[in-house]
């Protein structure tokens, strides 16, 4: 099943990279799409934020996920690296854990 | 040509930053629950960071496989956009287009539009192209590894380490007030509808709602 996902998800981030550079230029001109789909990322990116902080499943929770993500936001305003944004989330929990 | 290989350097630099992230892409994925194999086939085919974290990040919280892959396509609906942004700046046909459309990501379109001259923009693109893309198939690699070999990948915070990947990945969008709004907002959402639908499904009610806020929305 992962495989089949691996496969379909990627056969289709690839085919709309090609759409983009085989259509043509007069498509998706509508100042509409130009707007909405930057968001599409930005929408995505704060829910998966959002749900993979405080769920497991279908429960709400708080652990120590959630002072793992407000580190990686102090990690973020400072403009860390990614790596070290990354990092510093994962040390924050194990090391509540250990507490 | 001296403008040439300031454009080398700037792709290694953003080739090696990249290497980093997918270094926690492949840790991430495997503790996932992605085989090494599948971990580094993703990046080889898929090349694009934020579909690739959020298919195994929707896998790893316990969501159907095909809400991660929905959320994947509809996150690398944008390097769409990038595409025809480049087509014309590219100008690549058959076997070269082919090979040109695994490129089309973030970080090579904003290096091939950022030059005023066609021929430092395509140069451009394939230099960041082929850098990010050897560096970043060597990270995933390194971080699969690395995991693979971690009995209970959760002692080690793996588990709250995807999150702090998105955000990352969501803050450098965030400068303007519309983004910040439409994050806030569809963070809220996520949190308000996940009780009451199968997991991985509250983001693809947050892209609908994008989408007819888009299209619905007063132009100006």
């Amino acid at each position: 099943m992962i495989w089949a996902g691996v496969l379909v998800a990627s056969v289709s981030c690839y085919a709309l990279k090609l759409a983009g550079l085989s259509l043509p230029q007069g498509w998706l001109q509508d100042p509409r799409v130009q707007r909405t789909v930057p968001l599409i990322p930005i929408a995505l990116l704060a829910a998966l934020v959002a749900t993979q902080t405080f769920s497991s499943g279908q429960h709400l929770v708080l652990d120590v996920r959630a002072a793992a993500l407000v580190v990686a936001i102090v990690a973020v305003v400072l403009r860390a690296p990614f790596l070290v944004v990354v990092a510093a989330a994962a040390a924050t929990a194990a090391l509540l854990r250990l507490l | 040509m001296p403008s040439e290989r300031s454009i080398l350097r700037d792709a290694l630099g953003i080739a090696v930053a990249s290497g980093a992230y997918a270094i926690s892409f492949g840790a991430i994925s495997t503790a996932a629950g992605l085989t090494l194999l599948q971990t580094c086939s993703l990046s080889v085919l898929m090349f694009t960071g934020a579909s690739q974290f959020a298919l195994v990040g929707v896998i790893g919280a316990g969501g159907s496989v095909w809400a991660g892959v929905a959320t994947a396509a509809l996150l690398g609906a944008r390097n769409a956009l990038y595409g025809l942004r480049l087509s014309s700046l590219l100008d690549v046909r058959g076997l070269r287009r082919v090979a040109a459309a695994h490129f089309v990501i973030d970080e090579t379109t904003a290096m091939a539009i950022a030059r005023e001259d066609p021929r430092q923009s395509r140069f451009a693109f394939w230099a960041t192209g082929v850098a990010l893309f050897m560096l970043w198939n060597l990270g995933t690699l390194a971080g699969a590894l690395a995991t693979h070999a971690l009995s209970n990948p959760k002692v080690f915070g793996l588990d709250a380490a995807p999150p702090a990947a998105f955000l990352a990945l969501l803050a450098p969008r965030l400068r303007a007030r519309e983004p910040l709004a439409v994050a806030i907002a569809a963070a809220v959402v996520a949190i308000a509808v996940l009780p009451f639908v199968p997991a991985g499904v509250p983001l693809l009610v947050v892209a609908l709602l994008v989408a007819l806020f888009g299209a619905f929305r007063r132009s100006g």
